[in-house]
């Protein structure tokens, strides 16, 4: 009993570790998106527009994060205990930088001389950026490997700091770029609609791109990766992703194309990242800290997870519906008469 | 194999990082209440003040409740990055307790908070007063689980150690939550939040007061009712703060006697014990020097009874006393703040009964000298009850020194300048705006965050709620 317990429990918790992360990155995606997007907006009240989008929601999105540091410190002490001191530096960047554009979204609206508004807007930007970034460069420290003894991270500082880190941090990015446009595509109209129309392909182009590199790259960074994508029952799972790919694809730039298409871009993207976010789950697997802590290993015990389960099962589509609640009410086009600061 | 800097900077970053934090949930704490009975209050008597000031406050509520998200989110994973030991100790019983926290309350607090913030044109009142309630029960929920797992740290219960881990792991969940102290901290906590928004919001209205008495005016009828429900809480609240914070006292008195003699500044147990009112305890001869004390009342404050026995730090090991120094004098000015509302309080009942609240300026003086007292006295509390859990993170079972991260020193030391930059940079912008809110009086009219203009919702029917106000524009402006 205890024995398929201690298997299944931790299974079911990384489907739902990896859920709620899903949840975040696509949420939080949009929203960090928007600030990259600054790079690119320069109009004062194109700005504003982008903003007051997900002003009513930005909280909720990353809130996600900070459920899945907790879910991971109680479900997966082990992998809290090892992941976060590792990435240390990378961890540290990232908070930051959501400080940073976390107050400038309620700052800026507030800020009266030119000067402030400027220093919040960039701080918006940057901070943006910087936090899109090191997300990328922390899934790809992870999934290249953390040096692990006893349970102990004996690595050094700087282990994050390679070609491939590095390269996962622009393509998370030009994801959420890419994500932040076709949202806004899907919620705004006029000017700013088709200004996001035209990034879109070049960021979509970009994107498919990036998806090619990491795809060719992942799986030469470990044997275990490669056999993942030779040997018979994981084939059968990962062969149909590029196809998915591809398919996805042709419904991102057809979407584009359509002028009368606004909802699909965005539909799209999220399929993309989905593919994306399955693909590296199946490389992994069954590893937490690849490649030498598994799931089971760095489980808390079943009493632990049982105990946080129980609740989850319930609070977790309470949660799921008065979010989506939330975003009925401020559902539809916005224009520039919505102001919500 | 790590210096004792490594260990220092760590706590250090804990203490700077989570005392930063602290400040704004216990505000968003108290000003979901107290926008909730502002709404509660305009719904049942229609009186358009009360709306006045909701909106007012809204616009405080969503600059505090952001900084609160996002210096959070910073706490989340610092137990990962610093204390990695103690998380994977103590995660199998803290984590799925913070877990529970996200779940109940901050997705509770952040779902509804855009409706709160943003909806009262969208969906009705009832459903909006709905939201607000939400927001703050969630903000209530997060204290009790927050709090929880705190006490647990504390007076932990419910566990044993595994031997070949020497991990917690949990036995009776219901113990480890309702553990000893969760019920006495909760309450002391609890009225401490609702002190710091009372005496804030005080103070805002004292400054309006003064300035129109300046102006040879009258203030605005939103101020006289804020500073006339600000002195209601005080009157009524700071009273009963002082009487938690007794049996808090009590109850750290029985399950941790070693921070009531540090706090104490006492260093050898007896019975008809005098308090030392003031005095600069000195850890390396144990003794407290330059003593000025009353005799009996140590122990009739602590145990209510004129010959009831006082422990003292020489009854403890060297290598588990709480830093003392810092203990006497935090729980010492933490209690005058508390004895200072206190008077402000009764203050005020004599001159409310009088008829002269709004006529008294040096009551508003006192009021806005007084404001951020609440804050001031909840930072000075929560530093006596952490650092009098030391030298332990698990009081008598985890060592502080055990429990840190394998980082190198310059990892800890970069971190420890980026968050002070971070923060300074972060907390200078919030106050000046929520400087500048405040210089504005609240005044009939009052615009929320969302209405600047109408709403203009594509698909959606127009609903409209907002009551026949005054003049818009100018009407008991100030400036």
């Amino acid at each position: 009993m205890t024995e398929t317990a201690g298997f299944w429990l931790p299974v079911v918790w990384a489907l739902l570790a990896a859920t709620a992360i899903f949840l975040y990155v696509c949420l939080d995606g949009f929203d960090l998106g928007i600030g990259i997007l600054f790079l690119k907006e320069k109009d004062h009240d194109h700005r504003n527009l982008m903003v007051n989008t997900v002003a009513p929601v930005w909280d909720g999105n990353e809130t996600w994060m900070i459920f899945g540091g907790a879910a991971l410190y109680g479900v997966f002490p082990v992998a809290y205990g090892t992941i976060l001191p590792a990435l240390y530096l990378p961890i540290l960047f990232m908070l930051l930088a959501l400080i940073l554009r976390g107050v400038s979204f309620e700052f800026r609206f507030k800020s009266e001389s030119p000067m402030s508004q400027f220093f919040w807007d960039s701080s918006f930007c940057g901070g943006s950026i910087v936090a899109a970034f090191m997300q990328g460069v922390i899934l790809g420290t992870l999934v290249q490997g953390i040096k692990i003894e006893n349970n102990v991270f004996v690595g050094s500082s700087f282990d994050w700091f390679t070609p491939f880190a590095l390269f996962c941090g622009l393509a998370v990015v030009i994801g959420y770029a890419l994500l932040g446009a076709t949202w806004l595509l899907w919620r705004c109209e006029g000017e700013l609609h088709d200004a996001m129309r035209r990034i879109s392909f070049v960021l979509g182009g970009l994107m498919l791109v990036t998806i090619a590199l990491v795809s060719i790259w992942t799986p030469m960074l470990h044997t275990t990766y490669m056999q993942h994508w030779l040997d018979m029952p994981q084939l059968a799972l990962v062969a149909p992703v590029p196809v998915a790919v591809v398919v996805l694809a042709g419904a991102l730039f057809f979407g584009l194309r359509n002028p009368r298409s606004h909802l699909l871009p965005f539909i799209a993207t999220l399929g993309l990242f989905f593919l994306c976010f399955s693909g590296l789950g199946i490389n992994v697997w069954p590893y937490i800290v690849p490649p030498t802590i598994t799931i089971w290993q760095a489980s808390s015990p079943p009493e632990s997870q049982t105990f946080l389960l129980v609740g989850t099962m319930f609070l977790l589509p309470l949660i799921l519906s008065y979010t989506a609640y939330s975003y009925y009410v401020f559902r539809g086009k916005m224009s520039a008469g919505h102001h919500y600061h | 194999m790590f210096g004792l800097s490594a260990l220092f900077l760590a706590r250090f970053q804990f203490a700077f990082t989570v005392g930063f934090h602290i400040v704004f949930p216990a505000f968003s704490i108290g000003l979901a209440a107290y926008l909730a009975v502002l709404e509660g209050l305009w719904l049942k008597t229609g009186r358009s003040a009360y709306l006045d000031l909701f909106k007012y406050w809204l616009k405080v509520f969503s600059v505090v409740f952001g900084m609160g998200v996002v210096s959070g989110l910073v706490m989340s994973y610092e137990f990962g990055t610093n204390w990695s030991a103690f998380s994977q100790k103590a995660g199998p019983i803290l984590g799925p307790m913070l877990a529970y926290e996200v779940m109940t309350a901050f997705f509770l607090e952040a779902g509804f908070l855009g409706v709160m913030m943003f909806g009262l044109n969208r969906v009705g009142k009832g459903l909006h007063f709905a939201a607000t309630c939400m927001v703050s029960i969630g903000t209530l929920i997060s204290m009790s689980w927050i709090l929880s797992s705190n006490s647990w740290m504390q007076t932990p219960r419910g566990y044993r150690i595994d031997e070949a881990t020497g991990r917690f792991l949990p036995v009776d969940w219901w113990q480890i939550v309702f553990n000893p102290s969760f019920p006495y901290r909760i309450v002391h906590m609890g009225l401490a939040a609702f002190l710091c928004v009372a005496f804030i919001v005080a103070g805002v209205a004292g400054w309006h007061l003064l300035k129109a008495r300046r102006e040879g005016r009258q203030a605005s009828e939103q101020v006289r009712l804020m500073f006339s429900m600000a002195m209601w809480m005080a009157a009524i609240v700071s009273p009963i703060q002082v009487l938690a914070g007794d049996t808090q006292g009590l109850n750290t008195l029985e399950y941790q006697p070693a921070k009531i003699a540090a706090l104490e500044g006492d260093w050898e147990s007896e019975s008809r014990a005098p308090e030392i009112l003031f005095g600069i305890p000195d850890m390396e001869s144990e003794t407290t020097r330059y003593k000025i004390a009353i005799p009996y009342l140590g122990s009739l404050i602590l145990t209510h009874s004129l010959d009831g026995k006082v422990p003292g730090l020489k009854d403890f090991p060297k290598e588990d006393r709480a830093y003392s120094p810092l203990l006497f004098f935090s729980f010492r000015i933490m209690v005058a703040l508390g004895m200072l509302m206190v008077l402000v309080g009764l203050w005020s009942l004599y001159l409310r009964w009088k008829g002269k609240l709004y006529d008294t300026p040096l009551l508003h003086r006192v009021a806005l000298f007084m404001s951020p007292a609440g804050f001031l006295a909840l930072l000075c509390g929560w530093v006596t009850t952490e650092v009098g859990r030391q030298p332990f993170t698990v009081y008598g079972l985890m060592r502080t020194a055990d429990s840190v991260s394998p980082i190198a020193l310059p990892s800890i030391a970069t971190s420890m300048i980026a968050f002070i930059v971070v923060y300074f940079i972060v907390f200078m912008g919030g106050i000046t705006i929520l400087l500048r809110t405040f210089a504005e009086e609240p005044h009939s009219g009052e615009h929320g965050p969302a209405e600047d203009q109408p709403q203009r919702a594509a698909g959606t029917t127009q609903v409209s709620h907002q009551p026949p106000s005054g003049p818009t524009a100018g009407a008991g402006m100030a400036e």
